[in-house]
């Protein structure tokens, strides 16, 4: 049967209502200076011609009729390709306020439709889920008594935490005697930026994020470090002094590490430590993805592959016995690389199985740390079902891993860092501080970072969240000069310092009526409340009602 | 917060005294109890001091009833301990608030015979083998049993009430015992409920401590000694019980100098250590110890089996200790004025009050306070 056409419904087609972001225009705010559609990211509006009808009453010869009116006006398109993506750029350069997008409050029938040509949607950003236990834990062990709480402004406070293998004290002893190796253990402010590539990052985000690292560190004394991600590191920044703020990862790609190891010779200093990335938090069992949108020359250059291709790294590292031997000797390999000098960890996305991977580590003398990525973790390019579906929460993954650490008598020995959710709604400091009450060494913050640094528009609505193409309106995740040249290095860098300048203040409001100031108080438990009783007995901490 | 005083005389003294000293500080506790440690005993009625001490431990205790006592009596005889002196308190049970008191014991006892082939370590690890069985004893038996200290040259006491009351309940004003070392503390229960074992101070293998302050890094410290499943590294009824355990842990499993106590406890920070003579050795001790680094306010008084007795505390103590007597007599308190009742006739003005990097050392032979201060060279450079 050949289907009638007199009425424009395909399958696929869609109104504007049934799309997430619906496009609110005000006709009689708007100037038509076009600048709302020529920054769309997604081109979603368009201007164009349109008729009103005038209802035109001629009471003295009582005659009704109508006149038309043509006037230019904004038009949202409805194909899923050019869907709006709420990120309110439009509502940004508009001068009058005459435009912007809004959250469709019915079903955006738009979701059924994303799987054109097969393909399954692919996107960036977040797991779109707003909820977070994080913020339900808070403090509630103020000293009252007999320990006074201290004076967040005046007291002095010791924040920073430890990024490395740690002897046992007798191994410490007796290996000092007899000088033996001792394993690195770097002093570093415990909200570490996570691991987001030179690739899905743009240089001057990435500039950005560098500059105000060093300046935390050499002009603030906030010992912060950042990671790389999959991709390597600018050769300048690899040959610079700054380079010991930096911890590079390696992922199963490996993409990069012909540049890093080739810059060996010529590095001024250490790094901070290497990352080795067997998981992801946001897309568990999954590589790395930079799509071909973001494969420019330079990125390109950097990871040693053509222009333009995507690059989906393998979920696993290749290997050719087991996943133990291969950790075994990737984090033997990668210390003897820069003399056993260097911290090296593994990165392991949350999982039930995350245990049995601590305790291999606590067995691999060489293993500095290790940092688990929760289901609440970002990506900067993903199918939706990996981000939204698999996972573990960090929080109870951690308590059990820390736990564990706890009855061998090992806590202090492996550091373990959590991250995934940190600063989600942005409560960082409360987020940060729970986790490492719960037994974290400390935290990696991604997504935050993101949006305290740079602006990043995402949030757990699906606005936004098109990292992976491309397009960032704010040009914090995209190689296209034109859009990157949107984001001045030296304000993120303002940014950065401001942010953990603010993280520090918030850490000491925190601790001080505690009573907290001589370490960082890592496990302690006893400090933090939930209410929720279920929670609170799965995390072995009070229930507070 | 708790009350503390220490005191140390070449010649021996009653415990009495203190007591008094502690009357003198008596606004800062509740009255929720008293912690009492005696070294360098000497009886009225029993010559202990000409005795090769190692064969002689004391056990100190309360039977709370009269079947426990017979059940302890049966357990040290089958274990092969000969009793040798029972020391007799002049009791007055109705000055005791508990009403569950049997016998207050302090009792000497003769080691096993087959002890004679045991080396020192030996000897030590089944003193303390023997306090713990017992302890574990009352314990199962609903609590009817406490037992405080099994070790030579020491006793301890510890009861619920006033200080000065209970010194009187027990007739500790009769002069019939008398003691070299006393540490004593008046206890202001915090958080933690009444308990006998939470009294300070804490004895572990001859190493004691009593604090004063809430400790706020409790639970990760008492996770970690847990964790290490080393026999006594029980209990923890108290938050200050960690601060006996981790000199325990520094001195005798590490085997490292007393100085190194207040480096654990309260490292100096990363710019200090980098100018310190052994900085890149406390650095590396600092990470290792890192679970063991106390958030007081906390003021710590300790003694060791040599009777070295030893005040340190961190930098937030608003009010510090105090210590200051002469040579051969010394005093250590929470306040000023525990320090003037236990030693009137003093200079004054050689008083020191420990702060954030000092440690108050009175070694044993009492002639002077050593003023150690933690940027000092460390003092077993070999090891650094």
């Amino acid at each position: 049967m050949v289907s009638i056409r007199s009425i424009p419904s395909t399958p696929s087609s869609l109104t504007h209502l049934d799309l997430q972001w619906i496009i609110k225009h005000r006709e009689d705010r708007c100037t038509l200076c076009g600048r709302c559609t020529s920054v769309c990211p997604k081109e979603a509006i368009f201007l164009t011609y349109r008729r009103q009808r005038m209802p035109k009453l001629d009471i003295l010869k009582k005659k009704r009729s109508s006149e038309y009116r043509t006037f230019t006006g904004i038009r949202q398109r409805t194909e899923p390709a050019n869907r709006c993506i709420g990120c309110g750029m439009c509502a940004t350069v508009c001068p009058n306020e005459a435009i912007g997008p809004e959250p469709n409050p019915n079903d955006p029938r738009v979701r059924m439709l994303q799987n054109h040509q097969g393909e399954a949607w692919k996107r960036g950003g977040r797991r779109n889920f707003r909820e977070t236990l994080l913020d339900r834990i808070i403090f509630n062990r103020i000293s009252m008594l007999t320990d006074p709480a201290l004076d967040a402004g005046r007291h002095e406070f010791q924040l920073n935490t430890l990024l490395g293998r740690v002897l046992s004290p007798e191994e410490y002893l007796r290996r000092k005697a007899t000088g033996e190796w001792i394993p690195p253990v770097r002093e570093v402010f415990p909200f570490i930026i996570g691991s987001m590539s030179f690739g899905a990052l743009s240089p001057n985000m990435w500039l950005g994020l560098l500059q105000g690292v060093a300046y935390c560190n050499e002009v603030l004394g906030i010992p912060v470090v950042m990671a790389t991600g999959e991709g390597g590191c600018p050769p300048w920044v690899l040959k610079s002094p700054y380079l010991k703020y930096i911890i590079l990862q390696i992922a199963s790609g490996y993409f990069g590490w012909d540049e890093i190891i080739r810059a060996i010779p010529d590095m001024q200093c250490d790094p901070a430590a290497i990352e080795i990335k067997y998981g992801q938090g946001a897309k568990p069992g999954d590589g790395g993805l930079l799509m071909w949108f973001k494969v420019s020359k330079l990125i390109a250059r950097l990871r040693g592959v053509p222009e333009g291709v995507d690059l989906p790294s393998p979920p696993v590292h290749q290997t050719l016995y087991s996943i133990e031997e291969s950790v075994m000797k990737m984090i033997q390999s990668l210390s003897m690389a820069w003399g056993f000098r260097v911290p090296v960890y593994p990165k392991i996305s949350g999982s039930t199985s995350a245990k049995s991977v601590l305790n291999n580590l606590v067995r691999n003398p060489y293993a500095s740390a290790l940092l688990i990525d929760g289901v609440d973790g970002g990506t900067g390019a993903a199918y939706n079902v990996s981000m939204d579906a698999m996972g573990h929460p960090i929080a109870s993954n951690l308590r059990e891993c820390y736990l564990d650490l706890v009855a061998q008598g090992k806590q202090n020995e492996i550091p373990i860092f959590a991250a995934g959710g940190v600063g989600k709604n942005g409560n960082v400091t409360q987020n940060g501080l729970g986790l490492i009450m719960l037994g974290a060494s400390g935290v990696h913050i991604g997504k935050y970072i993101m949006q305290s640094a740079s602006g990043c528009l995402g949030s757990e609505q699906n606005r936004c969240n098109v990292c992976n193409i491309g397009i960032c309106p704010k040009g914090i995740t995209s190689q296209n000069p034109k859009l990157y040249r949107r984001l001045d290095p030296d304000q993120v860098a303002e940014r950065v310092a401001d942010t953990f300048m603010a993280i520090s203040t918030e850490m000491k409001k925190i601790l001080a009526p505690l009573g907290r100031s001589q370490s960082l108080p890592i496990g302690m438990s006893d400090a933090i409340g939930i209410d929720d009783a279920d929670a609170a007995e799965r995390l072995q901490i009070k229930y507070i009602c | 917060m708790c009350r503390l005083a220490l005191k140390s005389a070449t010649k021996p003294f009653s415990p009495y005294s203190v007591l008094t000293a502690m009357e003198a500080m008596q606004e800062g506790y509740d009255g929720s109890g008293l912690g009492l440690l005696l070294r360098g005993l000497d009886f009225d009625d029993f010559n202990y001091r000409n005795r090769p001490r190692n064969q002689y431990p004391i056990l100190s205790g309360i039977a709370h009833t009269e079947g426990a006592l017979k059940r302890l009596n049966l357990l040290m005889e089958d274990w092969g301990y000969k009793l040798k002196y029972d020391h007799e308190f002049a009791v007055n049970f109705s000055m005791i608030e508990a009403k569950d008191r049997s016998k207050y014991f302090v009792r000497v006892y003769k080691t096993p015979d087959h002890w004679a082939y045991f080396d020192q370590q030996n000897m030590e690890d089944e003193l303390l083998k023997t306090r713990l069985d017992l302890r574990k004893n009352g314990e199962e038996n609903g609590g009817d049993l406490t037992v405080f200290s099994f070790w030579p040259d020491v006793a301890m006491i510890k009861e619920v009430g006033w200080p000065l009351e209970i010194g009187k309940a027990l007739g500790l004003n009769d002069n019939r015992l008398k003691a070299r070392v006393v540490m004593a503390q008046g206890r202001q229960n915090t958080n933690y409920g009444i308990n006998l074992y939470a009294c300070h101070p804490f004895f572990i293998q001859g190493v004691a401590t009593m604090t004063n302050g809430e400790n706020t890094a409790f639970v990760p410290i008492k996770e970690l000694l847990t964790g290490m499943h080393s026999p006594g590294y029980i209990g923890y009824q108290s938050d200050s019980e960690v601060f006996a355990h981790i000199l325990h842990y520094v001195i005798r499993q590490l085997k490292l100098p007393l100085e190194t106590y207040k480096h654990v406890i309260t490292p100096l920070k990363t710019e200090e250590l980098n100018m310190h003579p052994q900085g890149d050795f406390l650095k590396g001790l600092r990470n290792v110890c890192r679970r063991m680094i106390i958030d007081g306010p906390n003021c710590v008084i300790g003694s060791l089996p040599d009777e070295t007795c030893f005040m340190v505390q961190d930098h937030k103590k608003l009010r510090p200790g105090t210590v200051g007597g002469k040579k051969g007599e010394w005093a250590m308190a929470s306040e000023m004025c525990g320090v003037d009742a236990m030693i009137p006739d003093r200079d004054r003005s050689l008083d020191f009050q420990p702060m954030r990097e000092n440690t108050i050392i009175i070694p044993p032979d009492r002639k002077e306070m050593k003023i150690w201060s933690q940027f000092d060279p460390y003092p077993l450079p070999q090891v650094a």
